[in-house]
């Protein structure tokens, strides 16, 4: 059976409850150290975003379980409610921020997963999906 | 809520990086360590993160600006003890801590404070 875990986003005190969420997670899946780093730190990097974009630092947070072709993978989902974001293309390119961040944060997240999709417009919230199979 | 103490050994101080920070610990750290070097007029900082299991876009960007910031008061600084996912995770993430004195071990963070090299003596 393929288990899941929900987490609420509301403050910054989240972002560690999400990290601590994760590494919990893909551990108890068997990703190896090196793998637990890579996966908690790029779910610290979207639940910082949460927190900085999103209306009222706002967002849930699922960390499952996933499956195909007889892999075993983890998969976490970042959504929230924020003003959401016009070009995701231009987002997810390193080097692009628009706060005051260095633009690494989710360029670098795609580039410590193996799979990130991104769906947002203006108005309508931002989703980030992101997956790691198990090697 | 954690508290990183500071504690000073000759003239270095020795910050322990033990908790999984939120970002607001971190940023009173950086203050109180800045207010510390100011205070104690110490010339090097060591900051160990060898129990610090991630550190992400947020924090390495950090501990750059502290060692910098610890630089302009006239203080080196070391961070110590990174774990090697650590350090691999911060490379794909594109941070990599340019400028930044580290060692693989406090111990040895500690020896380069005590004896700096050449390089380090003429700047």
């Amino acid at each position: 059976m393929l288990d899941e875990r929900v987490l609420t986003i509301s403050g910054e005190a989240d972002i560690v409850t999400a990290r601590q969420a994760a590494r919990q997670f893909a551990a108890a899946l068997g990703f190896n150290a090196m793998d637990q780093s890579r996966i908690t730190t790029a779910v610290s990097e979207l639940a910082r975003n949460v927190v900085r974009y999103a209306t009222n630092s706002h967002g849930v947070v699922h960390v499952r379980e996933t499956e195909a072709g007889g892999r075993i993978g983890i998969e976490i989902v970042v959504a929230d409610e924020g003003p959401g974001i016009a070009d995701t293309e231009q987002a997810m390119r390193r080097g692009f921020s628009s706060g005051n961040g260095l633009g690494l944060g989710l360029s670098g997240t795609g580039r410590l997963m193996d799979e990130m999709d991104m769906k947002s417009a203006p108005g309508e919230g931002t989703c980030v999906t992101i997956r790691k199979w198990r090697r | 809520m954690a508290r990183i103490p500071i504690i000073k050994v000759g003239s270095a101080l020795i910050a322990t990086v033990d908790e999984d920070l939120t970002d607001d610990d971190a940023l009173e750290f950086q203050e109180r360590l800045n207010a510390a070097i100011e205070r104690t007029g110490a010339a090097g900082v060591l900051i160990d993160v060898t129990l610090v299991e991630t550190i992400d876009s947020f924090l390495g960007r950090l501990l750059h600006e502290i060692a910098v910031g610890a630089r302009l008061l006239g203080a080196t600084t070391v961070v110590a003890g990174i774990q090697p996912p650590v350090a691999m995770t911060l490379v794909e993430l594109g941070l990599q801590l340019d400028g930044v004195k580290t060692a693989l071990t406090a111990e040895r963070g500690l020896a380069m404070l005590a004896a700096p090299s050449r390089a380090n003596r003429a700047r």
